[in-house]
């Protein structure tokens, strides 16, 4: 039995892109208790509706994270939209769809590479990063931006893709295959990787419910958790969604369920592509937000929930926005107990943490 | 994305049995959020099983003490604390506490701000 | 480009930044940018760094880290604020917890704009920097300080609207 220390670990760390802080009660190696403290990006930008009206208010919504800035400004105008009852053309939500699932690839690429870089593989984390710029390409080439998009728009899409485009982004996804196949293997089949990842951080089923875990967290776990389950537009059903999932609950299986849905999203956007109707992209809407409404959505970190409350003026009266980071610190936290601090900056990481997006 | 709103009222005095109730039968945390309104706050609890959200709203006055649910729902002390530092919603019992140093923010509950 | 004879390292700080500067931050180091071809090196350590970057502004919690970290690197130093939030605050201007750009908390020497900043745009501006970093060496070695040729924090310095 050691003495107990405490080691803050934050906010300006080598391994953290985005400050968070912990303190880190340990004995000896071995981490007893973590207590997170956050709040060093906070921005307050839900406060925000209060100056711009709810059409402007996308543009804000969509800077809440700049990995997954596409489904946040789709949450939010689907929560606006149920508010309104507006009822978008099916070829918006398929082309939201697919923007969204490329947003999925692109940030768990991103997520590999990060952690290929925690656990001290410096060349996968750029491997993992070249590939992801041929995914920013495409989304670059159909919305106009690498990092934020601005194509959600109340009442559906701003641009369209054409037949052309729609193929080409399938087959350099398709073409992308091999290449992430190879990257991934290297997460799945490699001696010293597998000994980082196994059996780290287990989370049980049982821990996942109680603590609200979300996202492809709470799918490592067993949990058949889906947002895209859930869709009242039907998309996903059309494209025979069912989610991803791992029993083991463990480092391993969360990276395990991200490369499964990258392949996953690469299907749908090929079906999708396949399936999209003809039609308008866009409906106007007229009139002011008045009424309540909830919406949830299914982000590459997890469930994210988007409430929009208006009383008739062009300003929203309240914007809320729960993001899947903030839904799996208890995780984290849960997570951190008992395993070894060398894992730490690891651990913190399986989560895939979006800082940002959890303080706002 | 999934649109179904089901938010349903919830009288203070109900809100624990209700949410005790709640967690018995599986149910997870989604979130929980506070709204200012004339009245005082409008606090939602938002609950998932199997997809299907269930939303608890209860409606207070300014001053008055909320329970905490951190004793059935450990993962709340986030969204309580939250509520705590940018609205001002006393909330007593919370089971990890951060006493007003959840979030540092310039000027004290910026959402409800004191004349 | 005669002037990059050395090896200059960055440090990076995400102020309060919607991560999407910070991720193009780090695309930057990634082979498709590379900035590693200017010698250049991502360090977490303040007192390795010459070039601090930072992303998005600074709220009433982080002021104090943006200013230790400033501190603590060595002289010459060179600050490159990244993207428009950096700069003056941006979208985000109005919110109640944004005190401005970063030149409200410490001295700026390049404001690199864009939302997000672009690469291409992050490198322009960090081998800018360079220039800068120079022209503070040159500064010391001929006996004066090196923060002569820095501005003093204000908010309206010569600046590229977004």
């Amino acid at each position: 039995m050691g003495k107990r220390t405490i080691i803050p670990f934050g906010p300006q760390h080598p391994v953290l892109p985005e400050p968070i802080h912990l303190d880190l009660v340990i004995e000896d190696e071995t981490v007893v208790e973590a207590i997170p403290s956050i709040g060093f990006i906070h921005r307050g930008l839900e406060k925000l509706v209060e100056k711009k009206e709810y059409t402007e208010m996308v543009y804000v919504i969509e800077r809440i994270c700049g990995i997954c800035s596409f489904g946040h400004g789709w949450g939010y105008c689907a929560a606006v939209e149920g508010a309104m009852d507006v009822k978008i053309p099916e070829r918006a939500e398929y082309l939201r769809t697919i923007w969204h699932e490329m947003s999925r690839i692109h940030s768990h690429l991103l997520w590999l590479g990060l952690l290929a870089d925690a656990f001290g593989f410096e060349s996968l984390f750029m491997h993992c990063w070249r590939v992801r710029e041929t995914v920013l390409d495409l989304l670059e080439k159909t919305t106009g931006g690498r990092v934020i998009f601005s194509v959600c728009k109340v009442g559906g899409v701003r641009k369209d893709i054409d037949n052309e485009t729609m193929k080409e982004i399938v087959d350099t996804l398709n073409g992308l295959k091999k290449e992430i196949k190879e990257l991934t293997d290297v997460f799945l089949e490699d001696r010293s990787v597998k000994n980082r990842l196994c059996g780290v951080g287990v989370l049980s089923k049982e821990e996942a419910i109680e603590l609200g875990t979300v996202g492809p967290m709470a799918r490592a776990s067993g949990l058949r958790q889906d947002m895209r389950l859930e869709d009242s537009h039907g998309i996903y059903e059309q494209l025979d969604f069912e989610p991803v999932i791992a029993e083991e609950g463990d480092s391993y299986a969360r990276c395990k369920v991200r490369i499964g849905e990258i392949f996953q999203s690469i299907e749908l956007i090929e079906k999708a592509a396949f399936k999209i109707p003809d039609g308008p992209i866009s409906v106007e809407v007229k009139g002011n937000v008045e009424g309540e409404c909830v919406t949830r959505l299914e982000q590459p970190r997890g469930e994210a929930y988007y409430y929009a409350k208006g009383a008739g003026t062009k300003f929203l009266e309240r914007m809320r926005v729960r993001t899947p980071t903030n839904q799996n610190i208890p995780a984290l936290v849960k997570t951190l107990q008992g395993c070894d601090l060398a894992d730490v900056p690891m651990l913190v990481l399986t989560i895939d943490p979006c800082i940002s997006c959890t303080e706002r | 994305m999934s649109v179904r709103s089901n938010i349903v009222p919830v009288a203070a005095s109900d809100l624990l049995p209700k949410v005790r109730e709640l967690k018995s039968e599986g149910y997870r945390l989604g979130q929980i959020c506070a709204t200012k309104v004339s009245e005082g706050f409008e606090i939602l609890y938002s609950f998932d099983k199997d997809h299907e959200l269930l939303n608890l709203k209860l409606t207070v006055a300014e001053e008055e003490e909320v329970q905490s649910i951190t004793a059935d729902f450990w993962s709340a002390f986030i969204y309580e604390n939250e509520m705590h530092d940018l609205f001002g919603v006393k909330i007593k019992h919370i089971a990890l506490d951060y006493g007003g140093h959840f979030f540092k923010v310039a000027q004290p509950t910026p959402w409800n701000p004191k004349k | 480009m005669s002037y990059v004879t050395k090896s200059p390292w960055v440090i990076h700080y995400d102020g309060s930044s919607c991560n999407g500067c910070d991720i193009e931050v780090l695309a930057c180091l990634t082979p498709m940018y590379d900035v590693e071809r200017f010698g250049i090196i991502n360090t977490g350590n303040p007192k390795h760094a010459d070039v601090f970057l930072v992303t998005g502004s600074v709220n009433e919690q982080n002021k104090a880290v943006v200013k230790q970290i400033y501190d603590q690197m060595p002289d010459p130093k060179v600050v490159v604020a990244v993207g428009i939030c950096a700069n003056n605050g941006g979208i985000f201007k109005e919110c109640y917890n944004i005190l401005g750009g970063v030149d409200t908390v410490i001295p700026v020497d390049v404001y690199v704009p864009g939302c997000a900043a672009r690469p291409e745009a992050i490198i322009d501006g960090v081998v800018k920097g360079l220039g800068v970093l120079q022209e503070k060496r040159n500064a010391m070695e001929s006996g004066g300080s090196a923060a002569i040729s820095a501005p003093e924090p204000t908010a309206n310095t010569e600046k590229e609207e977004a």
